[in-house]
């Protein structure tokens, strides 16, 4: 087997610098599947407190009722860019990061199947970045009527506008190219014996989680085309002066927003299955089950879309077929926790980080699941459409859903990927500040939520003080954690104790079988799974 | 354990796989834009969007709100065992500098009954403009019993500076309309003419 010194005081990526260019040419041209993965996990860190810092304003400003510190429409920019800058910058490159990674790794293959894609598909990013950060700067400012973008409001924005479209456009040519790469790599390159059914759930989940976006990518595309082409080109598809009908538009982009939603969280289920069964110290309790709910998850999931909009005036049979469809998510879903606890069952568990990570993640994110059983309720979800309850549910599956479950997968796999130990000690700490302030921050939204307090509105009525007082404490908390946990990882690529092939015994995926980083062409010959 | 094999396996074809993932991509890019017409098409049996009777037949694109033909069929009858309320609101869209209330906030009435309702409109600005009214029901299921025999949103409206006119309405609510509908809402938005593309001015001048 291929072997590798590890040089302990280097920069994590730094090894066996064999065919590349140094300094920022490695970087810019490079195709290992590592390098670029090591890229996506960088950017999306720095994209997460970019729109975490825009979040801390938001929290300063809803401290006390009134308009503190901001004008509205600056309030607005923040609560968009914050929602879009979040999902596409930092949750759906963590993930890809994640895939690049590990998918390779876990299946026995050398690399990617496209390398030069993989190098293209990740540099977009920074330049839609740019252009979304940039729009903060151009007159008008940023984009202001929330992230999913729905016209009219969206016609009569300045050039941030455009901007956006344009950036929602690469980031979505790069998703496309990303999936395909994965979903290539998964049924073309896996080593010879790991059969389907063999895969690891991690790379089960991207599967299909890369299925989804070569589906649904393209329909957001459409709607933002339709949308440029309103604004400038002298369409009507949206615009009800020439005879076009806004709420199609939320009709084309939730058609893509509901997947994306499972394309947020399908590879957080991975991660946590494969975390569980490692400190559990037992195979995952249900696996084919498992492979069968994901798939199930993911095709309910294209007929859910108008469940995010009961109040446009749906007939009744509209909203019984697509309240009880959201509801049949529940089952499958019903299913992968159910097998998570199965899991932990009789099993001998010890807690490090990425375990305590994965346990908050099973029962947070079952706490958002049962919020968004109870918005699927038609004559529920009308009373509370567009309140702090909302607010609520979706930070409950995508914070203590996919953010969390990404720094449980970043615990897990640091060792790995570094060569190095984490700090045990630190990372127990950034993960109990981390569950405390989120729950502090989140919690008391249901309860803002259900009295009525609506959302993306700077000011609200006195009643609502106390809770938003505590949520924004919540919040302060919450964001200066995770400068923790940046430190952690720092440390981390630094130095460390060595890690050695596989410093969690309960591990038994082909990963754990090279070294600690592993070579920077690992699986040249591919091995023989049984 | 896995151990390492030293013969190369076969790997299977990546371009055929690319290429069908590129069809995939493409059918759903097509996919996005052909729910325009499927759309229009299912709103136009169902109503669902809330365009008065006629018109989304008018268009493929759905310019039925400005072709919006009268009713030919007389009322079949009034059906005096209940009430429906109807509700009316008008705005004025950014960019047409006009005023718009309605002089009849809303009418109870029996359905098949022939009523009329008015609205006034004031150009508050210093030059000659021309208007066109855009109607929207609320609930979308109540629009294709909305029969609507006269409408100043038939044809396009044009005010003097500082002119004022009263707009007549005239329809009916058809006892066809579903039961559990109590209160129908008819919302207008005024779009200046002037400003909105080409492609309309040719559509109403017709």
């Amino acid at each position: 087997m291929n072997t590798t010194t590890i040089n302990g005081a280097a920069a994590h990526h730094d090894h066996d610098h064999d065919h590349a260019p140094a300094g920022i040419m490695r970087w810019l041209t490079s195709t290992n599947h590592k390098d670029i993965g090591t890229l996506y996990l960088w950017f999306s860190l720095f994209m997460f407190f970019f729109a975490g810092a825009l979040a801390m304003v938001i929290r300063a400003e809803l401290f006390q009722p009134g308009l503190q510190l901001l004008q509205p429409n600056v309030f607005n920019q923040l609560t968009t860019m914050h929602g879009l800058i979040m999902i596409f910058g930092a949750i759906m490159p963590a993930l890809v990061g994640f895939a690049n990674w590990q998918v390779p790794l876990m299946i026995g293959a050398s690399d990617m199947a496209f390398p030069r894609l993989n190098n293209w598909s990740f540099w977009l990013l920074p330049a839609a970045g740019t252009l979304l950060i940039a729009s903060f700067f151009v007159p008008g400012g940023a984009i202001a009527g929330g992230w999913t973008m729905y016209p009219p409001l969206f016609m009569q924005g300045g050039i941030a506008y455009d901007m956006s479209i344009l950036a929602v456009h690469i980031l979505g040519i790069s998703s496309i190219m990303g999936a395909i790469n994965i979903i290539t790599t998964i049924l073309n390159m896996r080593a010879p014996g790991m059969t389907l059914m063999k895969m690891p759930l991690f790379v089960w989940t991207w599967l299909i989680t890369a299925y989804l976006l070569v589906a649904v990518m393209p329909v957001l595309a459409c709607a933002i085309t339709m949308l440029l082409t309103d604004r400038h080109f002298g369409t009507h598809f949206f615009d009800a002066a020439g005879g076009g009908d806004p709420i199609m538009f939320q009709h084309i982009f939730w058609f893509f927003g509901h997947p994306e939603v499972y394309i947020m969280i399908l590879p957080s289920f991975g991660i946590v299955s494969t975390v569980i069964p490692t400190f559990a110290r037992k195979p995952l309790f249900g696996y084919v089950s498992m492979v069968y709910a994901v798939a199930s998850i993911a095709f309910l999931s294209f007929i859910v879309w108008a469940h995010h909009m009961f109040t446009t005036g749906m007939p009744v049979a509209g909203q019984l077929f697509f309240m009880y469809a959201t509801m049949l998510i529940a089952i499958p879903t019903g299913i992968k926790v159910f097998n998570w606890v199965a899991t932990l069952w009789r099993g001998s568990i010890s807690f490090e980080t990425p375990m305590l990570f994965s346990l908050a993640f099973v029962f947070l994110f079952t706490i958002g699941g049962f919020s968004g059983l109870v918005l699927a309720l038609v004559p529920v979800d009308i009373q509370l459409q567009d309140t702090y309850y909302v607010v609520a549910h979706f930070h409950y599956v995508l914070f203590s859903g996919s953010a969390m479950s990404i720094m449980a997968g970043v615990y897990y796999w640091l060792p790995k990927w570094t060569g190095h130990m984490y700090d045990e000690k630190l990372g127990k700490l950034h993960f109990w500040l981390t569950t405390i302030a989120f729950n502090v921050t989140f919690f008391p939204m249901h309860f803002l939520g259900l009295a009525g307090m609506p959302r993306r509105i700077p000011d609200y009525s006195l009643q609502f003080t106390d809770f938003n007082k505590i949520a924004s404490l919540g919040g302060f908390l919450l964001g200066a954690s995770q400068l923790l946990f940046l430190y952690v990882v720092i440390k981390c690529v630094r130095g460390g104790e060595p890690a050695g092939n596989r410093p969690w015994d309960g591990a038994d995926s082909l990963e754990w079988t090279q070294t600690s980083p592993p070579p920077y062409h690992s699986f040249v010959t591919p091995p023989l799974v049984k | 354990m896995p151990v390492s094999v030293s013969t190369p396996v076969p790997v299977p074809s990546h371009r055929k796989l690319v290429k069908k993932l590129i069809a995939v991509v493409a059918l759903s890019f097509a996919f996005g834009f052909a729910m325009v017409p499927l759309y229009d098409a299912f709103c136009y049996v169902t109503g669902l969007n809330g365009k008065t009777a006629g018109g989304a037949q008018t268009g493929i694109f759905g310019l039925g709100g400005l072709r919006s033909r009268a009713a030919k069929t007389p009322p079949s009858s009034i059906d005096m065992s209940r009430v429906v309320t109807v509700e009316f609101t008008g705005t004025v869209m950014p960019g047409l500098p006009w005023e718009m209330v309605p002089l009849t906030p809303s009418l109870d009435l029996h359905p098949g009954e022939l009523h009329q309702a008015k609205f006034r409109v004031q150009n508050l600005s210093d030059k000659t403009i021309v208007g066109q009214a855009i109607p929207s029901i609320t609930p979308g299921l109540a629009a294709q019993h909305f029969e609507k025999i006269d409408c100043f949103c038939f044809a396009q409206q044009t005010l003097a500076p500082g002119e004022t006119k009263e707009l007549p309405l005239t329809f009916i609510v058809k006892p066809e309309v579903d039961k559990d509908i109590r209160t129908i809402t008819l919302a207008y938005a005024f779009f200046n003419v002037d400003d909105t593309k080409s492609v309309n001015k040719d559509q109403v001048s017709r």
